[in-house]
């Protein structure tokens, strides 16, 4: 740009941002940090924030709560943690295939292929999730193809329970994983893999040694973009799981909502985000020390 | 090679692709499906029937659902685009202290859950009312949070199509005699504008299916149609939640097919600028 004065040009590159700026801190970065304070605080009698200064919340949340060792809230985390590494696991096993098929299409049918995996994600996620409600229920014809080949005892219904959640994420979130996926399969270098043919590796080997260090970027990023709204999921468990299915998402809804224990809602999703942002973190700083971008 | 095992492999990955495809949309149609279905209860299809979105036009509830959603979503867009492409542009221009602090800080939005964001901006906004008596809970605190998550991708979209514009023709504008003002609302802005509208698209999608943090944010008579439909589904599915669902499938499909165009639009005219 013409900057005739390189002061004068920064002095108006604030100005312009400093609107957005001021409204992002304002009603982001503060109550992030409200909420870190938060955590740190007590919970009085009637539900309102109280002095003095503990580590109460965090403790609780270690499962040492003031009637000895309780194993609920660690529970939560495992699931949770547990959950969303299943939900990408699946989502990486069934967009491997999506992605190298898209990836495989004539030049014209790329783009419309492409949208066609987008396009639920555009459509409201709580409306996607609920219906698997009926396409689960006990009386419906999934439920009753898989009771009569056996997977299922008669009396035994796919929803609510562990399974419909894992499910209702693969479906939500399965986009999130093709669409780096499929930005990394599109630039391979395919004669890498026909080397590695002539050499006389077998299907497995030539995929393992050729193919994945390739797209290792995309799996890789489709993989947070996955992890992170999976696990710190409220709506699908809430519609799709049983009252077993509790994850760190609906603890946090329930410590804000019913249970109005707000110092300790904090402590819960301080603890999530965290996870969230060291996760972020460590990719970050493997993906510049290998040289390679956030998003492919 | 063997010429049979790539044939066979495509079919394989075809038909997993096509299963997949179905997993992907049979919620979606599966909705549409039963807000034409005559019963109201249970999952068996008894019958074509238009009723429950007739119903629908005489539910006040549904209508003040509909009428919030619309007022959150346009307003939220309006502001948010406005100061994300601001935003945008002091990103871009020049380097300023605290860009880089801030060009990371404006993608927390993001990444982190909604959940974390949704319960950060309740305590914020109870803590604030304890204090100054602002922000009571309703539209008002709801727009503001809207505006909050659509600000990042706004700038994002507006900064991407910046870094893609030849500097050369700001430049030649501006050694013809145009003043900065004139170089910039000339030449820049109307190459700027669809990125504008793509970004405004995106955010007024958003804003349409966001559930959570909505959730936190309303007051009383303030809820909107992803909310009604939460409540009413932990009552039970009936016809015209899937009649209002399928509405609000319609109307993000839409919005999306304006974007696709959109882009597609630009894609030829960038063609044909760049092949003149």
């Amino acid at each position: 740009m013409h900057a005739r004065d390189p002061r004068q040009a920064s002095l108006r590159a604030a100005l312009l941002s400093a609107p957005g700026l001021l409204w992002v801190t304002l009603f982001l970065l503060l109550p992030l940090v409200l909420i870190v304070g938060t955590s740190f605080l007590s919970r009085g009698d009637y539900g309102q924030l109280e002095r003095p200064f503990t580590l109460e919340n965090y403790q609780r949340f270690a499962g040492f709560g003031s009637l000895g060792f309780d194993p609920l809230y660690p529970l939560i985390i495992a699931r949770s943690l547990l959950l969303g590494a299943a939900t990408t696991g699946l989502c990486v096993l069934a967009g491997l295939p999506l992605a190298f098929f898209v990836a495989g299409l004539p030049r014209r049918l790329k783009t419309p292929a492409l949208t066609l995996v987008v396009i639920p994600l555009w459509t409201n996620l709580l409306i996607r999730t609920y219906a698997w409600q009926i396409l689960l229920a006990p009386e419906g014809w999934l439920t009753r193809c898989a009771t009569a080949l056996g997977l299922l005892t008669p009396g035994q219904s796919l929803y609510p329970g562990t399974l419909a959640v894992c499910v209702g994420m693969v479906c939500d979130f399965l986009p999130f994983l093709v669409l780096p996926l499929y930005a990394s399969v599109e630039k391979i270098e395919w004669t890498l893999a026909e080397a590695a043919r002539d050499l006389g590796a077998g299907g497995w080997a030539t995929f393992r040694h050729a193919l994945l260090p390739q797209i290792r970027p995309g799996l890789m990023a489709g993989g947070i973009l996955t992890f992170i709204p999976a696990t710190g999921q409220f709506v699908v468990p809430d519609l799709l799981g049983g009252a077993k299915t509790v994850l760190l998402g609906n603890v946090i809804q329930q410590q804000f909502g019913q249970s109005h224990d707000w110092p300790f809602g904090s402590a819960v999703a301080v603890l999530s985000m965290t996870v969230v942002l060291a996760g972020l973190w460590l990719y970050a700083r493997s993906a510049t020390q290998q040289g390679e971008g956030l998003f492919p | 090679m063997n010429r049979l095992r790539p044939k066979a492999s495509r079919w394989l990955l075809g038909s997993i692709s096509g299963l997949l495809g179905i997993f992907l949309y049979a919620p979606i149609l599966v909705v549409i499906v039963f807000s034409f279905n005559t019963a109201r209860h249970g999952t068996g299809w008894h019958g074509f029937t238009w009723h429950w979105y007739q119903a629908l036009w005489h539910n006040p509830v549904a209508l003040a659902a509909a009428r919030n959603t619309l007022i959150l979503g346009v307003v939220s867009t309006l502001l948010a685009t406005f100061l994300g492409t601001m935003l945008g542009l002091g990103l871009h221009r020049a380097p300023f202290p605290g860009r880089a602090f801030f060009s990371w800080a404006i993608l927390v939005p993001v990444v982190v859950p909604d959940i974390v964001m949704a319960v950060a901006l309740l305590l914020f906004f109870a803590l604030v009312r304890g204090w100054l008596g602002l922000f009571a809970l309703g539209l008002g605190t709801m727009i503001a949070a809207h505006v909050t998550f659509q600000i990042p991708f706004v700038a994002l979209v507006v900064r991407a199509r910046l870094a893609g514009l030849d500097p050369a023709l700001h430049e030649a504008a501006r050694d013809l005699g145009a003043s900065p003002a004139q170089a910039f609302w000339r030449i820049t802005f109307p190459l700027l504008w669809p990125g504008i509208m793509a970004g405004a698209m995106l955010a007024f999608t958003l804003s349409l299916d966001d559930f959570v943090v909505s959730f936190f944010t309303a007051g009383p008579g303030s809820g909107t149609l992803p909310i009604l439909i939460y409540s009413s589904v932990k009552r039970g599915i009936t016809p015209d939640i899937n009649a209002l669902s399928s509405l609000l499938v319609l109307a993000s499909l839409l919005a999306t097919v304006a974007l696709v165009l959109l882009e597609r639009n630009e894609a030829t005219l960038s063609n044909r600028t760049a092949n003149a």
